[in-house]
């Protein structure tokens, strides 16, 4: 599978990763070498196999509800870029 | 240098060396060695001397633990309170983890002293630990050649006798591969034995944490404090934790031992062969049964894994957005690119790459084409397993297809850099635990035998790799530090 | 012109009433400091892992049973993929192709009397997001993280209605059974309860659906039916103008009574959604839905039925009293001191007690007069100590927080005369007043009793009993 420029222009954007047009092609190489070494896996046939998203068989514990988690706001925040009045702060975003 | 846990806990016991003083040992040890080696990211010297001295006092309250006053390292992708958890990335560079991973509680309740975190290649992607912010890690055994990766810190940190013993990670081979390049013992651990809560995550059905160590009695030490249910961890498993120890000695005579043909195939080393032939030959003067089996999707794995792994890694990463730790970039003009900028910045190459083959294999309209038949291929190579563990109790074959490569060998190929997961990577796609143990030396570089054990039969691995290395000498062979 | 007809489909989210939050063991409660509720899984830290709350999965099963849905044996959690800032991990925790809450349906009053059902097609849990302030900093957006990872219910309707109306009852009665349920507090203001509408019109008699406008942002039930006649006005504009409706998320603006596109959202996403590896598939036994079932309190239309066959009310009060459990659980409060009284107490609450609570804004819970208080007052009627027009100024006197009935018919001396000797004085008096309406009265001319009635009552300042005023009444006139 050959990838062209715009797609991995595309894929980029959706990863939210600045790519400049230089390494663009880098890229464009790389991503469709291992694709073709993906596209192996048409060799098999996967008719009627369950999909098998975990490797064992086991179904989700669940946590009774209570609250155990105490404020580490300072500590947490302590480590944070840009933090003011708690918030964490980021460009103004318009709705 | 280069004594073993269960050394050091006898020295301990016995009062020969005080905690302080063989901490001391290693951190000399790491001072003069580690710039040529770069096997660690961070060393706390004053929390290890500190936590020596308060293990020395417990020893002398003779309240000592199994672990009390026992050095060690963890591999930077576990979370530490307070100290530096970098994942081997410029992303992480100034992120001071306010928590503890499940492991790290584990081993501070057992008193052990933490030496330093390990370098790893970033976010643990990565067969050569050449993808580190940190700088690449040498092999102690020719520092022009890589360690293996991504726990590649760890296992030359073993292996230089830079620390007794390590814990690393495992999402293809993490693990094993390094131990094989570097002539330590390694093992992964069944999917779900031990907790993942505080590791990093890259592919989270596939990450599993284990320890690296001289020897299989040292690695059934470490995991008895590693493994056990967490409560959160979802996928960690409620099942009681054998004593790893006490089954060591017993007996392999009959153990039946299957060497899948596919492992045994084109595109492994001939030199790597023999060493793995004479290990095979050794099973079977303990008393082994040798069968050979079939794993006849082995080839399927590569693939697979690469789609499952980083469609997971790619989501997985996204909450390193530049918003509420690790690296921002400078002014951003919006929103937008805050996210680009800070993201772009902050991971490197490799990690960039599998991010976004991981969000395309994702993606609207290629999901069936590329996730889901992965996951369908990845049944059918546990079914293989499950096939071949009805015939025999431990799968072998060699680790790595090669000796540990040039640095810099594969950097520019990562398709020949993936292939080199060729026989680990199907274990973590289909949970199983594994093993690799130093079984003799091709070109003068250590070569690792692979055992392969049925899940959550850990103890049978750890019981069928001592008892190889009760008979030969390939564990303890240490490589020339200058 | 055509004839357009309103096609309509909600999507309800219901913040589940728990203690923590879905995936973690930090707060849910409303209106903390910003980020002190948020722990490192809210928060999206490295390392960390979710895991699920069984308060959770037991209240969207009791939603499920409620609806009669099928229950998903073995359902699953997907990560929702995309980039926002009170979108800690950069992925929101759904449920995708396997919900917890399959295919169910519901009832629905309608104004003219008529009842309709309305498809559920599903319910799924999810985490919800945080917040972004925009107002508090100029160039920047603070971004609070309290909310994340509180437990949402998504209920999503079929495109079932017709009407903004239609579509505000639906809503209702989700909201009134939530709160049934005890699952939801359903208070609109801080979010509990938030409706999305799906809306797109089409010629009458067209079998293909238009193309649909997503409305979010929508707070209350007036809001709800004024931002769908908005966008179905719009829409119904723009196509016979020669324009298309496009496939967008939009805006109410409750001020300006209006949607708007959401410029930020139009981008078209691909949310790359994928089981979380996180999470295990969460399985529900028939026994667990069994024991859930059993659990249910009596729900809305049961109850409605109950009130019409054992109690004798209208479908009217029926209706209304069950339309919201608080005003349900007052009345059978009130009824528990007084079973013979079903009616009056209907009344009573529906009449005075609703116009009073009206006025004052006031929630029944939060009622100066409560069901005891209220019956006491109603007894006092039932056994003549007082006239319903005194009970009303009793009731007003109870509002104003004077006491209870009895207190304040003793102060006041509102006490009912009875006494026949005592009314007959009275009457005798009235009539000795106005020999011209006696008159009148002896020559037929019948309605002038009420003229007597009127002053007497006047006279007894209306304590008089009503009944035996007429009765001794019409013996002296004759």
């Amino acid at each position: 599978m050959t990838l062209k420029t715009e797609d991995v222009r595309n894929i980029a954007h959706l990863a939210r990763l600045q790519i400049d047009d230089d390494s663009l092609d880098q890229y464009t190489s790389a991503l469709s070498d291992i694709l073709t070494l993906v596209e192996q896996m048409n060799e098999v046939d996967t008719s009627g196999i369950r999909p098998m998203a975990h490797p064992l068989d086991a179904t989700q514990r669940l946590r009774e509800d209570a609250v155990t988690e105490p404020n580490l706001r300072d500590k947490f925040q302590a480590i944070a870029p840009d933090v003011e009045k708690g918030l964490y702060r980021v460009p103004k975003v318009i709705e | 240098m280069n004594k073993t846990i269960s050394q050091i806990q006898q020295g301990l016991a016995k009062k020969e060396f005080s905690s302080v003083e063989i901490t001391q040992d290693y951190l000399t040890a790491i001072k003069q060695h580690n710039p040529a080696i770069n096997c660690y990211i961070s060393v706390t010297e004053d929390l290890a001397l500190q936590q020596a001295k308060a293990a020395d006092q417990r020893i002398a309250s003779g309240n000592a633990q199994a672990l009390t006053g026992v050095p060690l390292a963890h591999k930077d992708v576990f979370c530490t309170d307070g100290v530096k958890t970098s994942c081997g990335s410029k992303m992480l560079d100034n992120f001071v983890a306010p928590y503890d991973a499940t492991i790290i509680e584990n081993f501070k309740a057992e008193d052990s002293v933490m030496l330093g975190k390990t370098n790893m290649d970033e976010f643990a992607m990565g067969s050569s630990n050449e993808n580190s912010y940190y700088g690449i890690v040498a092999n102690p055994w020719d520092n022009e050649r890589v360690p293996g990766g991504s726990s590649g810190g760890s296992a030359a940190a073993v292996a230089a006798g830079l620390a007794p013993a390590a814990t690393g990670t495992d999402t293809g081979g993490s693990i094993r591969q390094p131990a094989a390049l570097c002539g330590v013992t390694g093992i992964k651990p069944t999917y779900g034995r031990v907790s993942r809560y505080g590791m990093i995550a890259f592919g989270s059905s596939l990450d599993q944490g284990g320890p690296f160590a001289r020897t299989a009695e040292d690695c059934a030490i470490l995991l008895q404090t590693m493994a056990g249910f967490d409560q959160r961890d979802s996928t960690s498993i409620v099942q009681p934790v054998p004593d790893y120890s006490t089954s060591l000695g017993n007996n392999i005579k009959g153990l039946k031992i299957g060497l899948p043909k596919e492992y045994f195939a084109e595109g492994l080393d001939a030199g790597v062969a023999s060493v793995i032939e004479s290990a095979i030959d050794e099973y079977r003067k303990l008393g082994a049964e040798i069968i050979e089996i079939s794993l006849p999707n082995t080839k399927f794995s590569i693939p697979v894994y690469y789609v499952v792994a980083l469609a997971e890694c790619s989501s997985n990463l996204s909450r390193f957005d530049g918003v509420r730790f690790g690296h921002r970039c400078d002014s951003p003009v919006d929103l937008e690119d805050l996210y680009k900028r800070s993201r772009a910045e902050g991971f490197g190459e490799e990690v960039k790459r599998r991010i976004m083959l991981g969000t395309y294999a994702l993606s609207a309209g290629y999901y069936d084409a590329y996730y889901l038949k992965a996951q369908q291929i990845r049944r059918l190579i546990k079914q293989d397993f499950e096939q071949a563990f009805k015939k025999v109790d431990v799968i072998a074959g060699p680790t790595t297809p090669e000796v540990a490569f040039k640095l810099g060998d594969k950097t520019d190929d990562p398709v020949s850099m993936y292939l080199q997961d060729i026989y680990t990577i199907s274990l973590n796609l289909a949970g199983l635990p594994g093993m690799s143990i130093p079984a003799g030396f091709s070109q003068g570089l250590p070569v690792g035998l692979q055992l392969i054990g049925n899940y959550f039969d850990e103890a049978r691995l750890l019981n069928t790799a001592h008892q190889f290395q009760l008979s030969s000498d390939w564990h303890i062979q240490t490589p020339e530090m200058k | 012109m055509a004839a357009w007809e309103t096609v309509i489909g909600l999507e309800i989210h219901a913040q589940l009433a728990t203690k923590s939050k879905i995936f973690s063991a930090a707060s849910t409660a409303f209106g903390s400091e910003p980020n002190t509720q948020a722990c490192a899984v809210d928060l999206g830290f490295p390392g960390v892992l979710p895991v699920l709350n069984a308060e959770v999965v037991n209240m969207a099963i009791k939603f499920g049973v409620a609806i009669d849905a099928k229950i998903t044996p073995v359902s699953v959690f997907a990560r929702k993929n995309y980039f926002y800032p009170d979108l800690p991990k950069g992925y929101q925790i759904s449920q995708f192709e396997l919900p917890i809450v399959g295919q169910g349906d519901l009832s629905i009053s309608l104004e003219d009397g008529q009842s309709k059902i309305v498809g559920v097609t599903r319910a799924h849990l999810e985490e919800d997001a945080g917040k972004s302030l925009h107002e508090e900093f100029t160039d920047q957006t603070g971004i609070d993280l309290n909310r994340a990872g509180t437990p949402l219910l998504e209920i999503v309707s079929e495109p079932d209605m017709r009407s903004a109306k239609e579509a505000v009852a639906y809503a209702r009665k989700i909201h009134t059974l939530v709160q049934y349920l005890e699952i939801c507090d359903g208070n609109m203001q801080e979010g509990s309860f938030r409706c999305d509408a799906n809306v797109s019109v089409r010629p009458m008699g067209e079998e293909k659906l238009g193309t649909r406008a997503e409305i979010k942002n929508i707070n209350s039930f007036r809001f709800l039916e004024r931002a769908i006649n908005f966008e179905v006005e719009r829409q119904i504009d723009l196509i016979e103008d020669g324009g298309k409706v496009a496939q967008e998320t939009r805006l109410y603006d409750s001020d300006k009574d209006e949607t708007r596109s959401m410029r930020s959202k139009e981008e078209a996403n691909d949310y790359r959604y994928f089981p979380d590896p996180d999470l295990l598939p969460v399985a529900v036994t028939d026994d667990d839905i069994e024991r859930i079932r059993a659990s249910l309190p009596e729900l809305p239309e049961q109850k409605r039925q109950r009130y019409i066959s054992d109690l004798g009310l209208s479908d009217y009060n029926a209706e209304l009293l069950t339309g919201s459990r608080d005003i349900a659980d007052y009345f059978e409060q009130a009824l528990a001191k007084a079973p013979t009284l079903s009616s009056q107490i209907a009344n009573w609450i529906l009449g005075n007690l609703t116009g009073a609570l009206n006025k004052a804004d006031l929630d029944i819970k939060d009622s100066p007069i409560s069901a005891v208080m209220l019956i006491e007052l109603i007894d006092r009627i039932a056994d003549n100590t007082i006239s319903g027009k005194i009970a009303k100024q009793v009731f007003d006197a109870m509002w104003q927080g004077e006491g209870s009935a009895d207190a304040i018919i003793e102060a006041q001396g509102l006490k009912q005369i009875t006494d026949s000797g005592a009314i007959e004085a009275i009457i005798d008096e009235v009539i000795a007043a106005n020999p011209d309406q006696v008159e009148q009265f002896r020559a037929g001319k019948e309605k002038v009793l009420g003229f007597f009635v009127g002053q007497i009552m006047k006279q007894s300042k209306g304590k008089a009993n009503p009944g035996k005023v007429n009765q001794l009444l019409r013996d002296k006139l004759k």
